[in-house]
Parts: structure tokens; C-alpha cells; sequence
């Protein structure tokens, strides 16, 4: 390649056009019409954001794991696993994680069926499909701790003047104390709870699932001869597998990161907090950080093992899901 | 002084910045403090505490009311620089805070003035010799009940468990519970009572383990499991044990409650209220009553340490007029200064003095080496054998396995 050079008093425009060849360091890292300067100015806030925010804390956090670290950030104290088997070793702990498999037993199913309910309800509404939406989805903007105050203070009080209770009487029956521990009844409580509040979003997310499946999908199916449960079962589930799997993924992670309603149902006076109802990160915030405590050596070993699980429950449900998804293809 | 936890706090409190500012007049080398208080539920309380600050000649006071989860905020607070110089802290200090150097010891500004002060409450407060803060006012709980209930039902006020439990069943009515201890049940709040009740100390004498692993122990659990299965124990009120409303709306004819709830108590009841310690549970029992201080540390990472304690030892020590008013004209406490006690009028005569009197003969404080971790441990041991009725035998023998482990862990 050569660019014809005139001489100019003296020199030659050689080196320049070589220049031209080949662009600097900084406009080669700057982009095209500065494409990635502006992709690193627009990006480097979250970026920034995360690592002090994200990314240093975790780290941090797997650091103290291994220092006896009661009120300092900067511990001297090094004592290997001791924390991670103070935590293994604890029945509470141990108790804590069966709490969070009941509840995420009871809620994952729960939610998605009741959200996958309404979707296919609302899709085939033809008058105030918006209107209902909204209404299913408006409990999703509700905080969490107020919802809980409202179940614990007014519907689900143990008292005879709670709500639930109230209704009971009228019918015969007696109070019951919903949330003493001495019933199972706080987890008809805490579902219900997490439900009304979780429905609407993952509703929207699903008829959003529903309306990428092309009509002619349907109509083919139904020229041959599928309508009802069959078309529900062949043709809308396995369309909205891709759907179906973010959605549980998600349920799961937020049924793990569970703190808010069961804190603000259950926790008693002064931070304290009884033994039952207690998943992991409540019962890793009592003995941590609950009350005076501040042991963030401990605190980071149960973060570190509650991380390592969600990404074990994670992997192994995007192995399931995609092991099925080949198994269609085939 | 008891309050619904929230979920931790974020706000950001500049220790040079109070929410509520009552700087004196700004001389010019006066250096600036940063005091801390929780925030308190009776009204004048903030008003109080900042004319207070404002009137210190030494240093110039910013006075921040912590109106959220003040227990965690503190320890969080002292990890940062936006940290509080002078601070109160229930029953003073936690071990892990002295441990870690984040306060100072107080012996030195006490001095001689340390036989002042209520000695439990100084017991309370100092450890491995050293006393690390200074008392500001004491708080109690007790047993309300009504002389014209009890006089209806037949029955005395209770001095043995026994006698509560028939108390409470004889008032019950359809709309009235017979004694109310907390929407838990109890279990919460009564904890410590079962153990002082029975005769027994929270930690052996040397603290290396707990004091009260014994079959009288484990007998007064079941009783209380007894009492907990029956209508008398009202187990959900309109609020929780630290409020005397349900008291007061006849939803329970007794019920265990603070101090600083009698003004309520006594504008709804008038004389017709009585009060009583918790009753001796079993043979070997006693009558017993918890009570805690507020009380006033300074933060070892103030960079005016000695001012710090300069103001504390000024309100705390010699302030004698504004601790009576702080202990007498908001709510009812009790002044941690001895001879400031027949100055307080709530508590001069009546129910208030036999309260006073309570805490001096049968008065508890919880142990300083009673962590967090094994109080956890204990309460969940108490409601799994209260309410879900274990065997308090294996419950209180992994409880005293982790206390053991933890007091080895705090003597270093």
C-alpha cells in the first residue's frame, strides 16, 4: 500500500501517512467515532458501583471468614474454618436451611402455578386485560415490612381481635395463635404473605412469556385437533420453558434471600428472634449482627456458604432445564 | 427503652453533625463532642438530654437522638469515622467492644465518686477490674395487678409461681386474660426471671459455664409449660409486654411491664393498681426483678478523649439536679445515684418506692459476659421447651456447650 508523498520543503509526508496507516494506541482503545470511550463512560458508574458495592464486600466478606473478627473490619485474630465449623456444627444453622427448603417448597410451586393461573386467565380476556393486570400487579409495589406489619397486626394476630380470628368466631371456631410457634400456622402467614405480594410480578413476566408464542403455533395445533389441557401441555409449557426457567430461578434466589416478612412476622422485642420460622439469613443476622453482636467473621463464613449453595441449587436447576430442553429437540 | 427491631439502619450520622444541635455558645478552643443517645418513648426526653448538652461550659455538645435500631447502629458507627465521642449503651458497653478497644476505661473519672452509685449496677458495669462506663439512670420491670381484681377473685397478690398461676386462672374471664408477658407467650421477656426465680445465677462463679443447669431449673420450666397450655396465660394483646396498654384496656387483669410504663398505669387506675417482683418459682425459689442502666461510655477513637470523658463525668457525676429531673419528669425511673432516690418523687412513696426497693434487695442484672450468642441460645432452648414442649434436659445441654465454648472465647 502506498500513499504518494510530496515533498515539502525538505520533508516528506511519509511518516505521516504511516501514521494514517496505523492508528495510535489511544485512538485503537478509543474506537471507532469513539465507540468505546463512550461505552467505558456509560458503563463505568455500574461498573464502579459494583465493585465497591458488589464485588469488594463479597471479597471482603470471604476475607473475615477466616479471622475472628468481632467488632473490627480489620481483623488480626486468623482462625482458619473455625467460623465455617462453628456454623456447620450449629443445629440451628442446620435447622435454618430445612426452613428454607420448606419454604421454598411450598412458595417456588406455589407462586408459579397461581402467576402461571393468572396469566393464562388474563391472555385470553378479551375486556379490561389492563385493568386486571394492574390490579394483580399493584401488590408488587407494597413493601415487604409493611405487608408483614399488616399480617401480623391486623390478619393474622393471635389476639380475638385479628382479623382471620374474628372471621373464625363468627363461624364457631376459636382464636388461634397464629404465629406463637405453638401451630404450624405462622407458614400459612409467611406463603400467603409473600405470595400476594409476588404473584403480580411474575404474572406479567409470564403473559409476556405467553405473547412471544406465535398464533401460528396455535392455530396449527389446533387444525390437529389439540384444544384445552392438550395445548396447554404440548404446546404453551414447552413454549415457555425459557420463560419458566428464569422465573423459577428467580423464585428460588428470592426465596433464599427470604428476610424481610419473617423478620417483621416473627422477630420478638429488642432483636431477639424465636427458633422456629428462622431461614438462614435470619438466623446468620441474629447471631452476627442481631441486637449488640457484631461477629462479621461468622457472618461472612454463612454468607460464603449460603453463596455457595444458591450457585449449587443454580447450576443444578439450569442443568435440569437444559438437559430437558435437548431432550425435546432430540 | 424497648422498641421493635427494624432492619438495620443506613443513615449516616456525622459525629460532628446531630440531628438535633444544642451547641452552648461557640467559644473559641472549645472542642466539639458528639453524643449519642437512643431515642426514648417518653415526650420531653429529647428536649431534656439537649438542654442538658447545651448548658456544659467545656466543650461544645451536638446531641443525636437515634430514632431507629440504636443497638446495632452503635457497633456499626464505631467501625467508621462518623462515630459518636460520648454514647449510652444498655447496661453499658458489650464485651466484644471492650475487647476490641473501642471504649475507654471510666475507673479514673469516677474515682471516689464510684460509692455513689447503685453498686449492682457498677458490678454491672466493670469488668477485669475496670469500670467502663458511667450509670445515667436505671430502668425495671415488674408485676401490675389490681387490688379490686384480685379482691373480686378471692386472692392475694402472688409471691410463689403457684400463686400466680391461681392469681391469673381466678381473674380469667371470657373478654380477660389473667396474665399477660408478651405476644410470645412470655418466653421473651421471662427468660431470666425463670432462672433468678429458681434461685440461680445466669453463670457459675467463675463464669466458665452456666449456673443453672438443674433439675429445680427444668422444674420450673415445666410449670411455666403448664401455665403457657392454659386460657389464664394471654398469649396476643393489642401490644407487647413493654407497653402497659393491655393492662390498662382490661384485655389481661396482670401483666409483667416496665417502670416507665406506671404514669399510664396510674392516670388509667388511679390507686387501684399494686405491683409486685416476679414470685419464687419452686422450693429452692426467691422473688426476683431484672433491671438494666443506660449508661455513658466514651469512644476509645475520639480524638478528644479526656473532653469526652470530661462531659460525661460533668452530666453523669455531678449534674445531681438534671438526673434527678431525667429520672423523675419523663416516664418513672430510677436514679443510678443512691442518695438521689427520695428526691425523685415517682418514686418516693408507693408503688414507685417499692419498685426502688425492689431493685435494691431483689434486683438482677444480666451478666456482662452473657453474649449475645449464648442469650440466642438460651431463648430458642426456653421456646422450644415452653411452646413446642422438648425435653429441657438435651435442649440446656447443647445450650451449655456453646456457652462454655463462648465464655472461653471472651477470656481470651
Amino acid at each position: 500500500m502506498s500513499v504518494p508523498a510530496e515533498p515539502r520543503g525538505g520533508l516528506t509526508l511519509e511518516p505521516l501517512a504511516a501514521a494514517r496507516r496505523r492508528p495510535t494506541w489511544g485512538r485503537r482503545l478509543r474506537g471507532r467515532q469513539d465507540r468505546h470511550l463512550w461505552f467505558g463512560l456509560f458503563v463505568l458508574p455500574f461498573v464502579a458501583g459494583m465493585l465497591v458495592f458488589v464485588y469488594v464486600p463479597i471479597a471482603w466478606s470471604a476475607y473475615l471468614s477466616f479471622f475472628d473478627a468481632r467488632a473490627t473490619v480489620t481483623p488480626t485474630k486468623f482462625v482458619g474454618l473455625a467460623n465455617y465449623s462453628y456454623l456447620l456444627t450449629d443445629p440451628e444453622f442446620r435447622s435454618s436451611l430445612l426452613v428454607f427448603i420448606a419454604f421454598a417448597v411450598l412458595i417456588v410451586p406455589l407462586t408459579y402455578v397461581c402467576s402461571l393461573g393468572l396469566a393464562l386467565l388474563l391472555s385470553g380476556l378479551r375486556v379490561a386485560q389492563a385493568f386486571f393486570r394492574s390490579v394483580f400487579f399493584i401488590p408488587t409495589a407494597v413493601s415487604y415490612v409493611i405487608a408483614a406489619m399488616i399480617w401480623r397486626i391486623s390478619f393474622f394476630n393471635g389476639g380475638r381481635f385479628g382479623l382471620v380470628n374474628s372471621l373464625l368466631r363468627q363461624l364457631g371456631g376459636s382464636n388461634i395463635d397464629w404465629l406463637g410457634g405453638a401451630n404450624y400456622g405462622y407458614w400459612v402467614a409467611l406463603v400467603s404473605l409473600r405470595l400476594w405480594l409476588q404473584v403480580g410480578f411474575y404474572m406479567i413476566l409470564l403473559i409476556a412469556g405467553l405473547n412471544r408464542i406465535p398464533s401460528e403455533t396455535y392455530e396449527a395445533a389446533a387444525i390437529d385437533g389439540a384444544a384445552g389441557w392438550r395445548m396447554l401441555r404440548y404446546i404453551t409449557l414447552p413454549q415457555l420453558r425459557a420463560t419458566t426457567a428464569a422465573v423459577l430461578m428467580l423464585l428460588l434466589i428470592n426465596a433464599f434471600q427470604a428476610f424481610d416478612e419473617f423478620w417483621n412476622l416473627l422477630s420478638g422485642v429488642n432483636g431477639t428472634y424465636p427458633p422456629y420460622g428462622r431461614p438462614p439469613l435470619v438466623h446468620l443476622f441474629v447471631i452476627s449482627l442481631g441486637g449488640s453482636n457484631q461477629d462479621l467473621g461468622l457472618g461472612g463464613a454463612g454468607t460464603m456458604i449460603l453463596t455457595a449453595i444458591i450457585v449449587v441449587f443454580g447450576v443444578a436447576q439450569n442443568w435440569f432445564a437444559n438437559r430437558g430442553a435437548d431432550r425435546e429437540e432430540r | 427503652m424497648a422498641g421493635l427491631a427494624a432492619c438495620g439502619s443506613n443513615s449516616g450520622l456525622a459525629s460532628n453533625s446531630g440531628e438535633a444541635s444544642s451547641s452552648g455558645a461557640s467559644g473559641g478552643a472549645k472542642p466539639t463532642l458528639a453524643q449519642w443517645y437512643h431515642q426514648y418513648g417518653e415526650a420531653g426526653t429529647k428536649e431534656a438530654v439537649n438542654r442538658y448538652a447545651a448548658a456544659y461550659p467545656d466543650a461544645t455538645v451536638n446531641v443525636t437522638w437515634y430514632a431507629g435500631n440504636y443497638d446495632t447502629a452503635v457497633p456499626a458507627a464505631l467501625l467508621t469515622n462518623s462515630f459518636p465521642d460520648v454514647f449510652e449503651y444498655a447496661n453499658g458497653p458489650t464485651i466484644d467492644m471492650i475487647n476490641a478497644g473501642q471504649v475507654v476505661d471510666m475507673t479514673d473519672v469516677l474515682g471516689a465518686s464510684v460509692s455513689k452509685f447503685n453498686q449492682s449496677v457498677i458490678k454491672r458495669l466493670t469488668f477485669q477490674n475496670k469500670i467502663w462506663a458511667i450509670p445515667q439512670v436505671i430502668d425495671m420491670q415488674l408485676l401490675y395487678y389490681r387490688p379490686s381484681l384480685l379482691q373480686k377473685a378471692g386472692v392475694q397478690p402472688p409471691k410463689t409461681f403457684a400463686a400466680l398461676v391461681d392469681a391469673a386462672k381466678a381473674q380469667t374471664t371470657k373478654d380477660m386474660g389473667g396474665f399477660f408477658a408478651g405476644n410470645d407467650g412470655g418466653v421473651g421477656v421471662l427468660g431470666n426471671m425463670f432462672v433468678w426465680a429458681s434461685g440461680f445465677d445466669q453463670l457459675n462463679s467463675d463464669r466458665t459455664a452456666l449456673g443453672f443447669l438443674d433439675p429445680n431449673f427444668y422444674d420450673s420450666l415445666a410449670a411455666y409449660q403448664s401455665f403457657y397450655k392454659t386460657n389464664a396465660l394471654l398469649k396476643a394483646a393489642s401490644k407487647d409486654w413493654y407497653d402497659a396498654t393491655p393492662f390498662i384496656n382490661g384485655e389481661t387483669a396482670m401483666q409483667w411491664g416496665g417502670l416507665w410504663s406506671m404514669p399510664d398505669v396510674q392516670k388509667a387506675f388511679g390507686t387501684d393498681f399494686g405491683v409486685v417482683p416476679f414470685p419464687a418459682m419452686g422450693a429452692s425459689g426467691r422473688v426476683a426483678v431484672p433491671f438494666g442502666a443506660y449508661s455513658s461510655c466514651v469512644a476509645a477513637k475520639s480524638h478528644q478523649v479526656d473532653a469526652a470523658k470530661a462531659f460525661a463525668t460533668w452530666l453523669w457525676v455531678d449534674q445531681t439536679a438534671d438526673q434527678v429531673d431525667f429520672a423523675n419528669s419523663y416516664g418513672t425511673h430510677i436514679p443510678s445515684q443512691t442518695a438521689l432516690v427520695p428526691q425523685c418523687s415517682k418514686i418516693a412513696q408507693g408503688p414507685g418506692k417499692q419498685a426502688a426497693d425492689m431493685v435494691a434487695n431483689e434486683g438482677f442484672a444480666s451478666d456482662i459476659m452473657w453474649t449475645g450468642p449464648i442469650g440466642d441460645a438460651f431463648s430458642s432452648a426456653i421456646t422450644n421447651v415452653v411452646v413446642k414442649g422438648a425435653d429441657p434436659t438435651s435442649e440446656f445441654k447443647v445450650v451449655g456447650a456453646r456457652a462454655v465454648s463462648e465464655l472461653k472465647r471472651i477470656s481470651g
